[in-house]
């Protein structure tokens, strides 16, 4: 499949070969040539499909180049890495047959293709560390760890789901696996995310909470469409200035709703709007889970020791439409199938079996797994019940006391029934 | 005791509205619950002050010790106080640490707590105040400035969005106790857009709390209660009240957020305001006294929710209501005032209640013209005497 019939060739020079020898690649791999985005102008080493370490980055040395013969994972990571994805993909292609059957409403954003970034980056994180996202989230609480029935019960809007069914599909939130959203405007959680980022070092440098990890790190996932949106500019800036333990990763996946991402940006590069602010900008071909995991573990690593925030561009697609709701007739089929060959999955399969690491029945073992828990989460929140009445005002404020005093003196959180609705200020 | 702001119309005799016998407070870092007993709302904890009795002669005397303040001092001492006891409170915002803040609220803090904890921002309100939820959700207690109030008009997204809604849509998850805070309203020609009214268009978002301080007394007290409080609190200050003095208790005390307080009691007409005008209506409750007139005085204080306890009990007993603001009149905080009146005290009025606020103009620069933007102690007094005719 020809790189150049895609549509950004048009815009770009043509691709460069595929790198040889560097860390990460597979030798007998025959995925297509990655798309025709990569930095092209000057090829300076920092800018190439590798991470960068401070070290390349100071000018020291040349990034090392890993050896090209081992498998850049073990079988267990791959195992994890095949079984997370799959969950992703299976959870979400569940949505889509709930959703027309009636179950799940309103504005539902799926990620089927773009597992590779969510499962690169987040299965790198421990429980401390933060995921912030947006609207199309449910994978990346589902790779950080919540719960795939709390995450269907909540877009079944029911009470035993994460939020406790007043969020939805665009509001994933969970404490104790730290996803901090889940959010419908976009741009809207980089601040966020670097708001936790600030509070890993603060309770590292003021209140002298330090484990031996390191800062426990943010990552902030947002679009391709959100890289125009000036939350981005100023969170880079500041996540900068203070070398906040944040990782920027921008899911380009080419289209916000109908508008290209070729369209709508000046410089369609983002990963070069990282060393405008002084960080790291590296693009990562985000089809391919290996490789976004190298990306993620060098900027993981840079953010724990303290080194400051990274920009990630991760080359990807979305296989379904923006929302359920999106016809999706602006894409052109033959951008949909040259990334459908590149679907992550397939691709990681293919890896495991060629690198011996797993046999194809203990890979359909899992998948077999991972529908069972898929139908278990259907069936759980299936059963669950949708919240009561008394639900309604329970959490509008953290001290109830903020409803205020009545007139006949008492706080109206006093009623029993306030939660109801009778706590009218 | 007059304040002694050079740059204030109204010569703020200020009532010395607290108690007589301040509770000695412990130093406890959170507020305790609210005591449950039928009635008393005021006896909410050890921590929060009885309410404000009325009579300023009273309590000025019975204070021995206490210090005076001007209004900024109070609320560097509120900052201070709390960002001692609770390692997790600091600040955020421009030109808060090294310049001490536009307004001196912080001057010193950074060079007290480190300038992490006194953070200078780059001039980017809608990401730093995004920045301060997503602290708050991880365990710190932000305070933000915004240097002009109006300048977070630039963060309304996140206020709205984050701040109001995020502990609602994450099902009671992540508490957000981020306090929000900078001088609003009408200075002296600052013109239009330093001159704004946030708490209208603040007050619709759910979950927020918004008070407005307007004295030194009550800036300390509502700012410390704002750091402790659970919930996302706005907190208005005025550009012109800075330089109000005031003498302070010495002890540690804190100011209920939902309750307002008595200015002036009395039994004809109930005048319900906050924030500066406060200051024009006792201005003109001094031409009223000497006409025979007893309005009552209510600084209502908490801007959302309201203490309809205090305003209902003073409607109970005067019958007739003005409310004087410096919101422009169309939604403003007193539009509400009115509304929740008539929904929940029909019956005892006996006249319309009605509502002084800025004219819906953008203020302008020119002096007679921004005088006449906002209400002035003439306009009260005509006020008065019409409702009471």
């Amino acid at each position: 499949m020809a790189a150049a019939s895609f549509t950004a060739a048009k815009f770009l020079a043509p691709a460069l070969p595929a790198r040889s020898g560097a860390g990460g690649d597979r030798a007998p791999s025959s995925f297509p040539a990655s798309s025709a985005m990569r930095p092209l102008r000057r090829a300076r080493p920092a800018h190439r499909l590798l991470a960068v370490s401070s070290d390349v980055l100071a000018g020291n040395k040349a990034a090392p180049a890993a050896a090209a013969a081992q498998p850049a994972v073990t079988r267990e990571e791959a195992l994890e890495l095949y079984e997370d994805m799959v969950l992703g993909r299976n959870f979400e292609d569940m949505c889509a047959q709930m959703y027309y059957r009636g179950k799940m409403f309103g504005f539902v954003h799926l990620y089927n293709g773009q597992e590779a970034v969510s499962t690169g980056f987040i299965k790198l994180l421990n429980q401390p560390d933060c995921v912030v996202s947006t609207y199309r989230d449910h994978v990346h609480a589902l790779s950080k760890g919540v719960p795939a029935r709390s995450v269907m019960a909540e877009l079944f809007g029911k009470a035993t789901g994460c939020c406790r069914g007043q969020g939805g599909s665009m509001h994933m939130f969970s404490e104790p696996h730290n996803v901090l959203g889940g959010f419908a405007f976009i741009g809207e959680g980089i601040p966020v995310a670097t708001g936790a980022a600030f509070a890993a070092k603060y309770r590292h440098e003021v209140l002298k909470q330090s484990s031996p990890d390191g800062l426990d790190v943010t990552i902030a996932f947002f679009g391709d469409g959100t890289a125009n949106n000036g939350q981005f500019f100023e969170c880079l800036n500041m996540a900068q200035l203070w070398k906040l333990p944040i990782i920027f990763v921008v899911e380009n996946n080419l289209w916000a709703i109908g508008m290209s991402h070729l369209r709508a940006t000046s410089d369609p590069e983002i990963w070069k709007k990282g060393p405008a602010f002084g960080m790291p900008g590296v693009h990562v071909d985000g089809m391919d889970v290996l490789k976004v995991r190298e990306v993620a573990k060098e900027a993981i690593d840079r953010a724990r020791r303290g080194e400051g925030p990274t920009l990630v561009e991760a080359e990807t697609y979305r296989f379904r439409g923006h929302s359920l709701a999106d016809p999706d007739e602006l894409r052109r089929p033959d951008e949909k199938s040259h990334y459908a060959a590149r679907d992550p999955i397939t691709q990681l399969k293919k890896y495991i079996i060629e690198q011996n690491l797993a046999s194809e029945a203990e890979l359909k073992s899992i998948e077999k797994r991972i529908d069972d828990v898929v139908e278990e989460a259907v069936e759980f929140a299936d059963a669950s019940p949708l919240p009561p009445r008394s639900q309604l005002l329970e959490n509008v404020f953290a001290d109830p006391k903020g409803f205020g005093i009545g007139p006949d003196g008492k706080y109206r959180c006093e009623d029993p029934k306030f939660t109801q609705g009778t706590a009218q200020v | 005791m007059a304040a002694a702001a050079a740059s204030l119309h109204a010569t703020a005799a200020v009532s010395k509205s607290r108690s007589a016998a301040i509770p000695q407070v412990a130093t406890s870092v959170r507020v305790a619950a609210a005591s449950r007993g039928p009635g008393s709302a005021r006896a909410r904890g050890g921590l929060v002050v009885a309410r404000a009795a009325a009579v300023k002669d009273e309590a000025a005397d019975t204070n021995s010790g206490g210090h005076e303040v001007l209004m900024f001092e109070a609320l560097r001492e509120a900052m201070i106080e709390e960002m001692t006891l609770d390692p997790t409170v600091c600040m955020i915002g421009e030109d808060v640490g090294d310049y001490g803040g536009s307004y001196k609220v912080s001057k010193g803090l950074s060079e007290m707590f480190g300038d992490l904890r006194v953070l200078d921002t780059p001039i980017a309100e809608n990401s730093f105040t995004g920045m301060g939820v997503g602290a708050a959700m991880k365990g710190l207690r932000p305070v933000v400035e915004g240097m002009n109030m109006g300048f977070l008009l630039l963060a309304y997204n996140q206020i709205s969005n984050n701040c109001g809604m995020l502990h609602y849509t994450s099902g009671g998850q992540f508490k957000i106790p981020i306090v929000i805070r900078g001088p609003g309203g009408v200075g002296r020609q600052l013109g239009a857009e330093h001159s704004q009214r946030l708490e209208s268009y603040f007050q619709s978002i759910p979950g927020l709390q918004m008070v407005a301080c307007s004295t030194p007394y009550n800036a300390k007290g509502l700012l410390k209660a704002a750091i402790r409080s659970e919930n996302p609190v706005v907190v208005f200050e005025h550009v012109l009240l800075y330089n109000m003095k005031e003498k302070i208790p010495d002890e540690d005390y804190i100011c209920c957020l939902e309750e307002a307080e008595m200015v002036r009691p009395g039994s004809q007409v109930t005048i319900l305001t906050y924030s500066r005008m406060r200051y024009h209506v006792m201005q003109a409750v001094k031409t009223l006294v000497n006409k025979g007139y007893d309005p009552e005085v209510i600084d209502i204080r908490s801007l959302k929710p309201f203490d309809l306890h205090t305003i209902g009990n003073s409607v109970k007993k005067t019958h007739r209501v003005l409310i004087v603001e410096e919101c422009m009149r169309t939604g403003g905080i007193g539009a509400s005032l009115r509304s929740a009146i008539i929904d929940n005290f029909w019956d005892e009025l006996d006249a319309p209640p009605m509502c002084l606020s800025s004219q819906d103009v953008p203020t302008p620069y020119a002096a007679p013209l921004e005088d006449a933007t906002v209400v002035q102690p003439p306009q009260i007094v005509a006020a008065i005497e019409e409702i009471c005719r």
